[in-house]
C-alpha cells in the first residue's frame, strides 16, 4: 500500500503524469466502439425484461424436500389453462421459483394451492406475485420523467456552481455511463427488473458524484489560468485528473466494495432477486462511471474550454514558453518518472521532452538571452 | 495561510455537543420505542402488497383529490375488513399501494380494487347506528301495500312543481338544506318517526310507495323503479326492499364491517348503510341518479358574500331529470324522506333535505359548513362524477420465512460490505482508518436512530430496496472521509505541517464534499418525488444517508480530525499514522517549517493551484 501512496504523492506532484488528456482520442475511439457495440446490442438482441415488465406471475417456494420436476408438473397439472408454459428454477438454498404468463386471482390462488400440495407445504408458504402487464413500463415510464427531471435539475445546479461547459460534459458523460451499462445487460442478457431500474438510476448519481469530484480540481487547478502562463489549460486539467486519481481508485474500491458484498448476499443467502439484480448493474455502472469521469469528462471539457478565443490564445502563448525553456528543463526530470510514464507527462505532444511540471519553469531561471532568442533547431 | 475555520479552536467542544446530541436522539428513540427497531416493509416482514393504478373512467385526468378521495375508500374498506396494521398510500400521481400483512385473502384483493360509485338515493329512514331488535322487519314488508295514500301524496306533489319554479327566480339555482350536521338531527326525528313506527310506520317509512312515486314523472330515467312498478308483488321483492328493512333494523354502524363499503351498493336496489362515521344508520330507496351525472362540484361562498360555505353541484342533462324529479317529490315529502343520501361506495356521506324543487341541474348544498367541511363534500361529489376505475398491477405475497430471509440477507450484505471497507480503510490509510471506522460506526447509529424515528413520525417503512440504499450509500459516506484525508495527504506534500494540512484541507475538502453530496441528494430527492414502487424506499434511504453523512462530516469526522492533530501520534506523523510526511513524499515536522527535500515538489504543487 505504501507504494501506492507514494504514487499518490508523486502524482500529485507531477513526478508521475498520466497523458489523460492528451490521448483524449484514444480514449474516444475506445468509448465510441463500446457506445457502437451497445447501442447495436440493444438495438439487435434488445433488454432481457423481467416478468415484472411484461405482465405474469411468480411462485417462490420455500421446500426444502421440492424437486423441480415435482413442482413442474404440479404447476402444469392445476387445471389452468392461462398458465402456457412455466419456467421452474432452483433458488439459492431450499426455494423453488415458478414462473407463468400473466393469471388472474382465483387461478393464482389455484395453481398455488396445487403447487403447495405437490411440495407438501401450507398455501400461505407460497410466495406469490401477480403483475399487471403495464406495471414494470409504468415504473420505467416514472424513472424516465425522473431522469429527465433531474438532469435538468442537476445541470442548473452544475452550471450554477462550476460553468455551463462543465455541466454539459458532465451530462455527456452520464449519458455514456447509461448507455454502454444497458448496453453490456443487452450484450449479456442479463433480466431487466425493477431493481434494475433502480440500480441505474443510482448510477446516474453516481457518475456525477464522481465527475463533480475531479471538475472541482480542474476548477481549482484553473482558477485564473488566462492570467498565467504557465500551463495551458489542458495540462492543469490533466494534473487535476492525476491528482484526484488515487482518490478516484479509493472511491472506486470503497464503492464496489459493499456492492460486492451486496452480490454476495444477494446470490448466496436469498437466490435471484432484488438485491442481486441492483448489485449487478452499480458493479457495471460505478466501473464505467469511474473511467468516464476520467477518460471522457474531463478531455471533453478540455475540448470546449479550448473553443473559447481566450484559451487557445493562452495555450499557444504557453507552448510557446514551453517551447523556450525545453532545452533547459527536458532531460533531468525525466529520470524520476516511472518507466510506463515517461513522456507522458507533456500534454502538448510537439514538445515531448517538455515536463511542465517537475522542474520549475518560470522564465528567471532562463536567462534573458534564451528567452528572447530560442535555438533554431528546437523549432521544426 | 488561511485563517483556520472556527471548530479548528474547539474541536472538544463540538464533539462533545455532537455526541451529546446523538445520545439525546438515541434516548428519544429508546423513550419511543423501548425496543426500537424500524417498520419493516411487506418484503422483510412477509404480507401482501396490492398495487393499484388508477384510471377515471372517462379517460380524463386523474386528479390528486380524487387519487385521495380513492385512498379514504380503500382505507374504510381495509380497515373495515378488520386487517390490522395495514396501510394505503399513494406513490406518484396515479398510484396506490395497500400493504396489508399477512398473507391476504383473495377477496380483499378483489375488495380493495373495486370502483367506488357514487349514487343519490332518498332516506327512508333514519336512526341512530346501532341495532334495534324491534319489530320493524315485520313492520317493513306489509308497507309497500299499506300504504297507496303516501304513493299518491307523493304522486301529486310533483305534479304542482309551483313550489320549485316559482322559488327559482328568486333564488337562481334553488337551495338545498342541511348537511352532515343536520342530518344527524333529522336523523333523531327519524328514530322518533321510527320508534313509532311501529304503530305508524306506513305513513314514515313507506319505501315502496315513494319509488314508484319517483320513477311516474321522470319517466324511463333508471329501469329499475319501473320494475318495481310492474311488479307490485312484495315477495318478489326486486329492489329488495324488504331484505333492506330487515337489514336495516340488524345493521350496526358500530361494526368496523358495517363501514368497510365495498361494492355492495346496487344502485336497482333499496339500500341499508350506515355514514361513513358511524353515527347514523340509513334506509335508503334504490338511487334515482348516479354519480357519473354529475358534471361538476365545488365549495364556494354564496354569491351574496353572506352566509357559510356551500358546495355547487351541477347535473348533466339526464342527471338534472332525474334529480329534479326527486327534489320536486321530496320538497313536498314528510321528514325524514325529504332528505337525499349521498352515498358513496354505499356509504352515506350526507344527506341534505331539500327546500326547493331543483330543476335546473344547478344545485346548491348548505348547512354550517367550514370551508373543510365543504371540500370534503365536494370532492366526494367530483370524485362520483368520475370514479376512478383501479387496475391490479401487482399484487405480492411474500410469506414471513422468506421475508426474514430477505431481511437476513440484506443486514449480512451490509455487515460484508461494511466489513470490507473498514479493512479496505484501515489497511490504506493505517491509523487514519480508525476515523474512518467511528465515522461510519456514527453514521451508522445516526441512520438507524434516523429511520427509527421516522418509523415513529412519518411512517416510514425499511423495504429491501431501502437496505440495499444503505449499503449503497456506505461507499458515498466513506467517499467524503476519501476526499478529506487525500486532501490533507496533498496539503502535507506541499509542505504544510499537520495541522495547517487538516485546517487547510478541510476548507477544499468542504467544497468538494457539498458539490458532490448535493447532486447526490438531488438525485434521491427527485427521484422520491417521482417514482414508484421500491424507487422510492431506495431513493429515500440514498437520501437519508446523504443528509447523515454531510452532518457526520461536519460535526464528528472534522472536529475528530483536528483534535487527533494535536495529538503527538498524529501530529509527529507516526509511520502508522497514515500521515507521515515522509511516507507521502512530503515532510511534517510537528510545527516547523517545510523540510528542504520537499520544497522545490511543494512549490510547484502550490503553483499548480495559485495559477
Amino acid at each position: 500500500m505504501s507504494r501506492f501512496g507514494n504514487l499518490g504523492a508523486r502524482l500529485y506532484k507531477g513526478e508521475v503524469s498520466y497523458d489523460f488528456i492528451g490521448k483524449a482520442k484514444t480514449w474516444y475511439a475506445v468509448s465510441a466502439v463500446l457506445l457502437l457495440l451497445s447501442l447495436g446490442a440493444l438495438v439487435l438482441s434488445g433488454l432481457d425484461f423481467g416478468i415484472e415488465f411484461q405482465g405474469g406471475a411468480v411462485f417462490i417456494a420455500d421446500a426444502p424436500g421440492g424437486t423441480v420436476a415435482q413442482a413442474r408438473d404440479a404447476v402444469l397439472g392445476a387445471g389452468v389453462d392461462a398458465i402456457g408454459e412455466a419456467t421452474v428454477t432452483k433458488l439459492g438454498g431450499d426455494s423453488i421459483r415458478v414462473e407463468t404468463l400473466a393469471l388472474d386471482l382465483p387461478e393464482s390462488t389455484v395453481v398455488r394451492e396445487a403447487l403447495a400440495d405437490a411440495l407438501g407445504i401450507a398455501p400461505d408458504e407460497v410466495q406469490r406475485q401477480l403483475v399487471g402487464p403495464s406495471w414494470g413500463g409504468e415504473i420505467t415510464d416514472k424513472a424516465l420523467t425522473g431522469l429527465a427531471v433531474f438532469i435538468v435539475l442537476v445541470s442548473i445546479y452544475l452550471a450554477m456552481t462550476f460553468e455551463w461547459k462543465m455541466a454539459l460534459a458532465a451530462i455527456v458523460a452520464l449519458v455514456h455511463d447509461v448507455t454502454i451499462t444497458a448496453g453490456i445487460y443487452a450484450l449479456v442478457g442479463f433480466e431487466v427488473t425493477p431493481a434494475t431500474v433502480v440500480g441505474l438510476l443510482t448510477i446516474l448519481g453516481y457518475s456525477l458524484y464522481d465527475t463533480v469530484v475531479v471538475f472541482d480540481k480542474v476548477r481549482e487547478n484553473t482558477r485564473n489560468i488566462l492570467g498565467s502562463n504557465r500551463w495551458t489549460f489542458a495540462q492543469a486539467a490533466n494534473l487535476a485528473v492525476n491528482q484526484t486519481l488515487v482518490r478516484s481508485i479509493n472511491t472506486s474500491i470503497v464503492a464496489l466494495l459493499p456492492v460486492l458484498g451486496l452480490l454476495v448476499g444477494g446470490v448466496f443467502l436469498v437466490g435471484a432477486g432484488a438485491l442481486n439484480d441492483l448489485a449487478l448493474v452499480l458493479l457495471v455502472g460505478m466501473a464505467v462511471g469511474a473511467y468516464s469521469s476520467i477518460f471522457i469528462a474531463t478531455p471533453l471539457l478540455v475540448q470546449l474550454k479550448e473553443r473559447e478565443p481566450a484559451v487557445r490564445a493562452q495555450k499557444a502563448r504557453v507552448e510557446a514558453r514551453q517551447a523556450l525553456v525545453s532545452p533547459a528543463a527536458g532531460a533531468t526530470v525525466t529520470g524520476r518518472e516511472l518507466p510506463g510514464a515517461a513522456g507522458a507527462a507533456p500534454v502538448i505532444s510537439r514538445t515531448r521532452n517538455v515536463v511542465p511540471v517537475g522542474q520549475r519553469q518560470q522564465p528567471k531561471k532562463v536567462s534573458r538571452e534564451r528567452r528572447t532568442t530560442p535555438p533554431p533547431k528546437k523549432r521544426p | 495561510m488561511a485563517a483556520p475555520p472556527p471548530t479548528a479552536s474547539h474541536p472538544g467542544r463540538t464533539l462533545t455537543i455532537f455526541m451529546l446530541v446523538v445520545v439525546a436522539l438515541g434516548g428519544l428513540m429508546f423513550a419511543l420505542d423501548s425496543t426500537p427497531t424500524p417498520n419493516l416493509g411487506l418484503d422483510l416482514e412477509g404480507g401482501t402488497s396490492i398495487t393499484l393504478t388508477a384510471t377515471p373512467t372517462d379517460g380524463g385526468e386523474v386528479t390528486s383529490e380524487a387519487l385521495q378521495t380513492a385512498v379514504e375508500i380503500i382505507r374504510s374498506r381495509v380497515d373495515g375488513a378488520g386487517v390490522a396494521e395495514s396501510e394505503v398510500t399513494t406513490q406518484g400521481s396515479t398510484t396506490i399501494v395497500v400493504a396489508v400483512p399477512g398473507v391476504s385473502p383473495d377477496a380483499l384483493v378483489e375488495l380493495v380494487g373495486t370502483t367506488a360509485e357514487l349514487r343519490f338515493r332518498q332516506v327512508l329512514a333514519a336512526g341512530p347506528g346501532f341495532a334495534i331488535p324491534t319489530p320493524p322487519p315485520v313492520t317493513g314488508s306489509p308497507d309497500p301495500s299499506a300504504s297507496p295514500g303516501a304513493t299518491t301524496g307523493a304522486t301529486t306533489a310533483p305534479a304542482t312543481t309551483d313550489p320549485g319554479t316559482s322559488l327559482d327566480p328568486s333564488s337562481a339555482p334553488a337551495a338545498l338544506g342541511g348537511h352532515r350536521g343536520s342530518s344527524v338531527q333529522s336523523g333523531i326525528a327519524g328514530l322518533a318517526g321510527l320508534a313509532n313506527g311501529t304503530t305508524t310506520s306506513p305513513a314514515t317509512t313507506s319505501p315502496a310507495a315513494t319509488t314508484p312515486a319517483t320513477t311516474a314523472p321522470t319517466g324511463s330515467d333508471s329501469p329499475s323503479p319501473t320494475t318495481s312498478a310492474t311488479t307490485p308483488s312484495p315477495a318478489d321483492d326486486p329492489t329488495g326492499e324488504a331484505a333492506a328493512v330487515a337489514a336495516y333494523a340488524e345493521i350496526d354502524c358500530t361494526d368496523p364491517a358495517n363501514l368497510q363499503g365495498g361494492n355492495s351498493d346496487d344502485p336497482a336496489k333499496a339500500l341499508a348503510t350506515c355514514d361513513a362515521a358511524g353515527g347514523t344508520k340509513y334506509l335508503l330507496a334504490p338511487a334515482t341518479v348516479l354519480g357519473t351525472d354529475v358534471t361538476d362540484a365545488f365549495a364556494g361562498l354564496p354569491q351574496t358574500g353572506v352566509g357559510d360555505w356551500q358546495v355547487n353541484l351541477e347535473f348533466n342533462g339526464d342527471g338534472a331529470d332525474s334529480f329534479g324529479a326527486m327534489t320536486q317529490e321530496l320538497v313536498v315529502a314528510p321528514p325524514p324522506t325529504n332528505q337525499f343520501a349521498i352515498v358513496l361506495d354505499g356509504l352515506v356521506q350526507s344527506a341534505p333535505r331539500v327546500i326547493n324543487a331543483i330543476l335546473d341541474g344547478r344545485a346548491q348544498i348548505t348547512g354550517d359548513f367550514t370551508q373543510s367541511e365543504a371540500s370534503e363534500l365536494a370532492n366526494v361529489l367530483k370524485y362520483g362524477a368520475l370514479p376512478l376505475r383501479f387496475e391490479t398491477s401487482d399484487v405480492t405475497d411474500v410469506t414471513a420465512t422468506l421475508g426474514r430471509d430477505s431481511l437476513r440477507a440484506g443486514l449480512i450484505a451490509g455487515l460484508i460490505g461494511l466489513a470490507l471497507v473498514l479493512v479496505y480503510a484501515t489497511v490504506y490509510y493505517r491509523a487514519l482508518g480508525s476515523v474512518i471506522v467511528g465515522s461510519l460506526g456514527i453514521a451508522a447509529l445516526i441512520t438507524y436512530i434516523a429511520v427509527v424515528l421516522l418509523s415513529e413520525w412519518i411512517g416510514f417503512t425499511l423495504t429491501l430496496a431501502g437496505i440495499a440504499g444503505l449499503i449503497v450509500a456506505i461507499g458515498i459516506t466513506a467517499d467524503s472521509f476519501i476526499i478529506y484525508f487525500e486532501r490533507i495527504r496533498d496539503e502535507i506534500r506541499e509542505g504544510r505541517t499537520l495541522r495547517a494540512a487538516i485546517e487547510h484541507g478541510w476548507l477544499r475538502a468542504r467544497r468538494t464534499i457539498i458539490a458532490a453530496d448535493v447532486v447526490s441528494l438531488l438525485s434521491s430527492v427527485v427521484l422520491y418525488i417521482v417514482s414508484i414502487g421500491n424507487v422510492r424506499g431506495f431513493a429515500f434511504a440514498l437520501g437519508l444517508s446523504t443528509a447523515v453523512d454531510l452532518v457526520v462530516v461536519f460535526l464528528f469526522t472534522k472536529p475528530l480530525m483536528t483534535w487527533f492533530g494535536k495529538r503527538q501520534f498524529f501530529g509527529e506523523g507516526s509511520r502508522w499514522s497514515g500521515l507521515s510526511g515522509d511516507r507521502l513524499g512530503g515532510r511534517n515536522r510537528p510545527g516547523g517549517t517545510p523540510g528542504p527535500s520537499s520544497t522545490r515538489a511543494a512549490r510547484l504543487a502550490r503553483t499548480a493551484e495559485e495559477a
